[in-house]
């Protein structure tokens, strides 16, 4: 047996609507195999993992407060991902975005006035922003490779948060915990309602993203995005380049980025401690391509994985299931989003029998024509100029 | 002098999971393959070795386990990227997000137990030299297949005809198909090797390096490995020097925190990662050498047409 595919004339539009769901019913049929091999009963944990949640009020908020931040960090990441770059390092940006917003809070602790909060979340996105120009600079100018640079500054962030709250930035009087003051009533995201969780991040988010769906579908912006991602070479014969793109990219998905860190400092934790890297900027990766790269389908691609989390929670206390599952969960989803996206561009078939080829014969080549072929590829890829 | 072999060794124990993984990715990304879920097949090796030494007592029945582990893991990614055409950069990661999560949830009874340690070798007379004895001939057995597989795969990949093929394949998979190569099985295979590399350098780190099971053990150096083969410029010779050059830096620091230096220990953790990417930065400034080297079609996506 063997899988044949053949390429489609266009793109399915079934599929691109359907594939998202097909992903999700894969991965709750291996989520069932899985907790049938750690013994627990495999109906019953889905459903405390994936439906007592919503039946909770207080779960339902819990999923709010987390889908926050990923819808932020995944809204930014789609524009970058449609336009070729790959940032990785989200989570990075997130926690320079938190640290930068808490800028304000922690050196003027007394400071109260209205206009505290909108510059708290500005210096936020500022602060992502600037820590994602790095890799974008660093690619635009010497042709770095933007996925481990992103990901390295990763760690670089985690150790600098870290030593600022157990440094210069520490609470004299937090008893020897690591984490600032808390922060002062003008420098918090308001809650929802009264004593909620949930916080007018979550506002910030769904506006976030219909904003970049309108700049994705209706603006030139969002064409260039697009048409850059697609094919650099179209894009150049548009006028557009490919470097400032880059630029953009990064410090648009670093701003978004920037902006949940800060969100989730202001309005969740109300002080910058060391557990506020709890892996949004990785889980948002798997929202992003939940979602299809459309912001819109983000909103909704968020609320799934803020689900994984809650129920995994809920899991580990009634059924006695490894928190880690949800990870798994996680993981196992971005695996299945990324098989069915084959189905949108390919017929796959199941061949019985393995096709004959005929006249399989080596012929003996000799490097240089590899080398001549290798080159003609440099060219044809637009990095001979 | 006893001091310095001591730092030698423990420059080796750093350098030989880098070294590892670093070599079997390189292999696969000649064969035009870039697997980016070197993080998490590295640390399902480390949690698959720990585990099987806990329950047989034997470490070498680990690592042999880890190489399988590792090798498995990666068959996941070979699945979707070559039979199923998936982008090999997001189907990387989500190697790595698995692979951290599965990890965990696998490693979960194993959090705080003593390690069974892979003891070094100890040959009669020869370990017992002087200087030289316990570098060369009384390191764990890794170490020794680690260096071995440097000169095993850079001789492969330029003296053997299969090595050829793997190139050609990499280099441009169309030209190699068209030659009658079977271009996905030759990037199965590749994948598979990188796959039981990595697994077997997480083995290290849970075996020799640390002997103990931590949760997310490997900390980035799946990645570091990753930066490595593109500041090797895919040679095998370069790699060993980049690893031992990581090696260096993160015992280094190790040292300086040890001895109290006045720099916050965080400053000092971050240095392998802020080595990485001045060390990628130094490399893509010299333009032509990496387009030289870099595999024309790594990355791509290959169908074959019928």
């Amino acid at each position: 047996m063997r899988l044949e595919l053949q390429k489609r004339a266009g793109a399915s539009t079934l599929f691109s609507i359907l594939s998202p769901f097909i992903a999700l019913v894969l991965t709750l049929v291996a989520g069932a195999i899985m907790f049938v091999i750690l013994g627990k009963p495999p109906l019953a944990s889905l459903y405390t993992y994936f439906v007592e949640p919503l039946s909770d009020p207080w779960a339902r908020e819990q999923i709010l407060v987390k889908a926050t931040p990923l819808t932020l960090i995944a809204v930014g990441l789609a524009v970058c991902f449609r336009s070729g770059n790959w940032n990785i390092g989200a989570e990075g940006q997130y926690l320079i975005g938190g640290m930068f917003g808490a800028m304000i809070p922690v050196l003027f602790n007394d400071w109260n006035s209205p206009i505290v909060l909108p510059l708290i979340l500005i210096m936020g996105m500022l602060g992502g922003a600037l820590y994602g120009l790095i890799p974008a600079f660093l690619k635009s100018r010497f042709g770095t490779n933007e996925i481990l640079t992103s990901l390295m500054l990763v760690y670089v962030a985690q150790q600098f948060v870290d030593w600022i709250v157990r440094g210069p930035w520490r609470n004299p009087q937090g008893m020897g915990f690591p984490g600032t003051k808390k922060f002062n009533e003008s420098a918090i995201l308001p809650s929802l309602w009264q004593h909620a969780d949930a916080h007018y991040g979550a506002v910030i988010a769904l506006v976030a993203a219909i904003g970049v769906w309108f700049m994705l579908a209706k603006t030139t912006k969002g064409f260039e995005v697009t048409v850059l991602g697609q094919s650099p070479r179209a894009g150049r014969f548009a006028g557009f380049s490919v470097k400032n793109m880059t630029i953009f990219a990064f410090l648009f998905s670093g701003a978004m980025a920037g902006l949940a860190g800060i969100s989730e400092v202001s309005g969740s934790v109300e002080k910058l401690d060391d557990k506020l890297s709890l892996g949004y900027g990785f889980t948002a990766i798997i929202v992003a391509f939940l979602g299809r790269l459309n912001p819109l389908g983000i909103v909704a691609a968020a609320l799934v994985l803020a689900l994984s989390y809650i129920g995994g929670e809920a899991a580990q206390i009634s059924l006695g299931v490894s928190d880690r599952a949800a990870r798994v969960f996680q993981g196992l989803l971005l695996f299945f989003v990324l098989a069915c996206d084959t189905l949108i561009h390919y017929r796959v078939r199941l061949l019985r029998t393995p096709k004959k080829l005929s006249g399989k014969t080596h012929q003996p080549h000799s490097p240089s024509q590899v080398d001549t072929a290798k080159a003609k590829v440099w060219n044809q890829v637009g990095h001979g100029n | 002098m006893d001091v310095w072999i001591s730092i030698i060794l423990s420059v080796c124990a750093a350098s030989t999971p880098l070294l590892l993984a670093a070599t079997g990715e390189l292999v696969v990304e000649r064969s035009g393959v870039l697997n980016l879920g070197v993080e998490g097949m590295m640390i399902m090796g480390a949690v698959a070795g720990f585990a099987t030494a806990q329950v047989t007592g034997n470490p070498y029945i680990g690592a042999l386990v880890a190489i399988g582990a590792g090798a498995l893991f990666s068959l996941l990614f070979a699945f979707l990227t070559l039979t199923l055409v998936a982008n090999q950069v997001a189907t990387g990661l989500a190697l790595t997000i698995l692979g951290i999560g599965l990890s965990g949830m696998i490693g979960e009874g194993f959090v705080g137990q003593p390690g069974i340690r892979m003891e070094g070798l100890n040959i009669p007379f020869l370990s017992d030299l002087p200087i030289v004895g316990q570098l060369f001939f009384g390191q764990d057995l890794i170490f020794y297949v680690s260096i071995a597989l440097v000169f095993g795969v850079s001789w492969f990949l330029f003296k053997t005809r299969a090595g050829l093929t793997l190139r050609s394949v990499g280099d441009n998979h169309t030209s190699a198909h068209a030659l009658g190569i079977n271009v996905i099985k030759v990037r199965y295979l590749a994948v598979l090797f990188g796959g039981a590399c990595a697994g077997l350098a997480g083995a290290h780190l849970s075996l020799v390096y640390v002997p103990q099971w931590v949760e997310g053990m490997t900390a980035g150096r799946g990645w570091i490995a990753l930066a490595l083969v593109v500041f090797a410029s895919w040679r095998p010779g370069r790699v060993l020097i980049g690893a031992y050059l990581f090696g260096a830096v993160t015992i280094g620091q190790f040292h300086a925190q040890a001895i109290g230096i006045a720099i916050p220990a965080q400053f000092l953790t971050s240095l392998p990662y802020i080595a990485t990417i001045v060390v990628l930065v130094l490399i893509a400034r010299n333009r032509r050498m990496t387009m030289l080297n870099t595999p024309a079609s790594l990355g791509q996506s290959f169908v074959p047409d019928r």
